[in-house]
């Protein structure tokens, strides 16, 4: 068999053939041959690579270059680039989405991608491209070579901790659904990711959404349901299309439906869509979602293990625990366990945001440090700022400190920090961040997203929302301090949920580590990051001023005076804050203070 | 209530399609209600009304529904409607400067629509696209890296 060391694939789709690919094709071939490559690059024609509107299109490998709106007079240049001198030609090359090119870079080599392994590589709306890369062949080996409690074993041996936030171990919790009473059992993927900031699970069911149908029907095997859900925040469209897409394409090729893979084991599964209720990602209030009703939580006992959807045991997983399960049982439970720390085996996507260079998803073996995540692999933070805190694991998650830097995340570490892992997101916040602002902000949040059944997480934190606000805009009491530690004290105590007993967090960690900026907000009026507009005033400073009146003539709301080449003088009485000024300024005159 | 004008007959239609579609089952409700509100622009009064009875739930649990999700209108919006992400990564990504900028610029408040019934202004929790914050919606766009100056332009691409 020959061996080539390189191979263009030439679209041949109606359209590409309309604008002459096969006219191309036949010009690669010449010219391939009058350089001598014929034996070593082959030139094949194939169906749809994908940027239609813009054929003529081909794809070089190994490199994967995507070269579109070929002509003819480009082709002798493009052999005698991208093959005698291996440079691919930049301008003929197809753009990369930005978006995307921002979400998921190329993995730094602190970086292990299991569950992102296939975004950006195949295409989600092809199960061949999942199947060529060991897709579907996990299931097979369940089906074929073990019993329900085998699967569960190893899943448990494995040390998976479900990765929605809670991190209850998987395993246990299938064993549970397994071994309650009922017939009819249902099993649920949570696809409600609704933390600000959180977008991993996103990610997986837009690019590799198969992976998590595998692990829903390998998890439906081991705890015997028949029917599954894939409940999807309708935040995310593209997301329920792709993952409407694949379940299809599964059915067809036998993967889903009756008689899996030939054997008596028969699973079905369905998409439903959230309706903008960031409650819904309560799993008892996610249960209550499907069945029609309210996004309200419920008291556990019972769990939903035994009686959740329609009363029936049901086990709910986050998109991610799912995502896990083929490479678990194809590598092996050692294999997982091999990364990570004693108690938090594995990996972790994260999505890092705010004022860091390189914002986007990443996956960590557990383990890693706060300080290798931001400094190596999000690149710093952004403009040569200075870190202030990270806050970890979504609007109930803490805020740490710089003190924090060098702290291992697993799920442990986080807790006794003050914070929790949550789903993974990760905002990063400069030295221009106020922190009791950034409380303020997810408690409005939070508040907003309250379900409004039990009093102390509907009332409580309202009460909390109004204390901070007050304090954000200069009317700070003693003793508001006290009030707002005692106020959390109870709504951690008496909420019904997790998002009750999570809203405090907020504010418990930044008073915890910031003590002085509540403080310096509520005894002094001040603001010391200058972001509280009520605390700040802006001034010209009369020795940079040069009176070249662009301040004045851009405030909205004609806050300053000054004759030409005079210093100008902004009204603090009418000045609203809004910091156009200090934008427009060439000579840096406006000061905040 | 009497449906007595052609448009109440209309929502009607568009509610019995919707019902249907998910044959009927109590426990679709939220996917019956999402159809009529993509196909409606929002939840008229009329549509209710016949899904309550077509589904022999009590228009009380219709409505305590209906108004407990975001995403669905019981009141008519704008020809457009404008989400922006309010979320913490979005706002410290300069998230405040943007909105403030686009109320301006729209000259009404959140929640509220424009008078000439062109813009519906609400805000959104998280769209997912952190990485390229502030981010809104328009209709069914997307508009991310958002800074105040590129607001007039994608405004005006909207009639």
């Amino acid at each position: 068999m020959a061996y080539f060391r390189s191979h263009i694939l030439v679209c041949n789709d109606p359209e590409c053939l309309e604008k002459g690919s096969m006219d191309i094709m036949e010009l690669l071939k010449q010219e391939i041959k009058a350089q001598g490559l014929e034996e070593e690059v082959q030139v094949l024609d194939t169906p749809r690579i994908g940027l239609c509107a813009q054929g003529p299109e081909i794809i070089v490998y190994p490199e994967g270059f995507h070269y579109i709106n070929l002509e003819k007079e480009n082709i002798t240049f493009l052999v005698k680039e991208q093959f005698l001198k291996g440079r691919p030609v930049e301008k003929w090359l197809a753009p990369k989405k930005p978006q995307a090119e921002q979400e998921l870079r190329e993995p730094t080599q602190k970086e292990v991608r299991v569950v992102l392994r296939n975004c950006g590589k195949i295409d989600p709306q092809n199960i061949e491209e999942y199947i060529a890369e060991d897709g579907y062949a996990a299931l097979a080996t369940v089906l074929s070579e073990k019993s329900p409690d085998d699967v569960i074993q190893l899943v448990k041996d494995s040390g998976l901790r479900g990765r929605g936030g809670a991190g209850f171990p998987t395993g246990v919790k299938w064993g549970f659904t397994r071994d309650a009473a009922g017939d009819q059992k249902y099993v649920i993927c949570n696809a409600d990711e609704g933390d600000p900031g959180a977008f991993m699970n996103r990610a997986v069911l837009e690019g590799d959404p198969h992976s998590v149908i595998e692990g829903m029907i390998i998890a439906a095997y081991a705890i015997g349901a028949s029917q599954g859900y894939i409940y999807c925040r309708a935040e995310y469209p593209i997301a329920v299309q792709t993952v409407k897409i694949a379940i299809n394409q599964a059915k067809n090729y036998g993967l889903l439906g009756e008689n899996i893979f030939g054997t008596d084991f028969s699973f079905d599964l369905e998409v439903r869509q959230g309706a903008g209720a960031f409650v819904c990602g309560e799993e008892t209030a996610l249960i209550a979602s499907i069945e029609g009703k309210r996004g309200e939580p419920r008291p556990r006992p019972p769990f939903p293990a035994v009686s959740g959807l329609f009363d029936k045991p049901t086990n709910i997983n986050n998109v991610e625990s799912y995502a896990n399960v083929p490479q678990i049982i194809l590598r092996g439970p050692q294999w997982f366990a091999d990364m990570g720390t004693e108690k938090s085996k594995g990996t972790k996507t994260f999505a890092l945001a705010g004022d860091v260079n390189k914002t986007g998803l990443i996956e960590v073996p557990f383990g890693i440090t706060i300080r290798e995540i931001i400094y190596e692999i999000g690149g710093g933070i952004k403009d040569g700022r200075a870190f202030k805190a990270i806050q970890t694991g979504g609007p109930m998650g803490g805020c740490l400190p710089a003190e924090y830097l060098d702290l291992p995340v697993d799920y442990e570490e986080l807790t006794k920090a003050g914070s929790i892992m949550g789903s993974g997101g990760m905002v990063v916040m400069d030295d221009e961040t106020c922190m009791v602002d950034i409380a303020r902000f997810f408690l409005e949040f939070i508040q907003d997203e309250s379900c409004g059944k039990c009093v102390p997480c509907r009332v409580g934190t309202k009460r909390m929302l109004e204390i901070v606000t007050r304090i954000c805009e200069g009317n700070g009491r003693d003793g508001d301090i006290e009030l707002l530690e005692n106020l959390s004290a109870e709504i951690v105590e008496d909420s019904l949920c997790g998002l009750g007993k999570g809203a405090p967090n907020p504010v418990i960690s930044t008073l915890r580590f910031f003590r002085d900026e509540y403080e310096a907000h509520i005894f002094n009026k001040e603001c010391p990051a200058k972001v509280c507009r009520a605390l700040i005033n802006y001034d010209i400073d009369p020795e940079a001023c040069v009176g070249c009146t662009l301040c004045a003539r851009n405030c909205p709301v004609d806050a300053i005076t000054g004759e030409r080449k005079e210093t100008h003088v902004i009204d603090p009485d009418i000045c609203i804050r809004c910091g156009i000024c200090k934008q427009v300024c060439n000579y840096d005159a406006v000061k905040v203070t | 209530m009497a449906i007595n004008t052609k448009q109440d007959r209309d929502f009607v239609k568009t509610a019995d399609e919707a019902v249907d579609m998910y044959h009927a089952k109590k426990e679709e409700l939220i996917p019956i209600l999402m159809k009529v509100n993509q196909d409606l622009g929002y939840i008229p009064k009329a549509a209710m009304e016949h899904i309550s009875s077509r589904l022999h739930v009590p228009q009380s649990h219709l409505y305590s529904v209906a108004s407990f999700y975001r995403m669905f209108f019981t009141e008519q919006t704008g020809r457009h409607v404008i989400k922006f992400c309010e979320s913490a990564p979005c706002h410290v990504a300069g998230g405040r400067e943007v909105f403030e900028a686009l109320q301006e610029q729209l000259s009404i408040s959140p929640g509220s629509t424009s008078d000439d019934g062109k813009w519906t202004l609400i805000t959104t929790s998280c769209l997912g696209v952190c990485a390229v914050g502030p981010v809104m919606m328009v209709d069914e766009d997307i508009y991310g890296n958002l800074t105040p100056e590129q607001l007039p332009d994608i405004l005006a691409k909207y009639e």
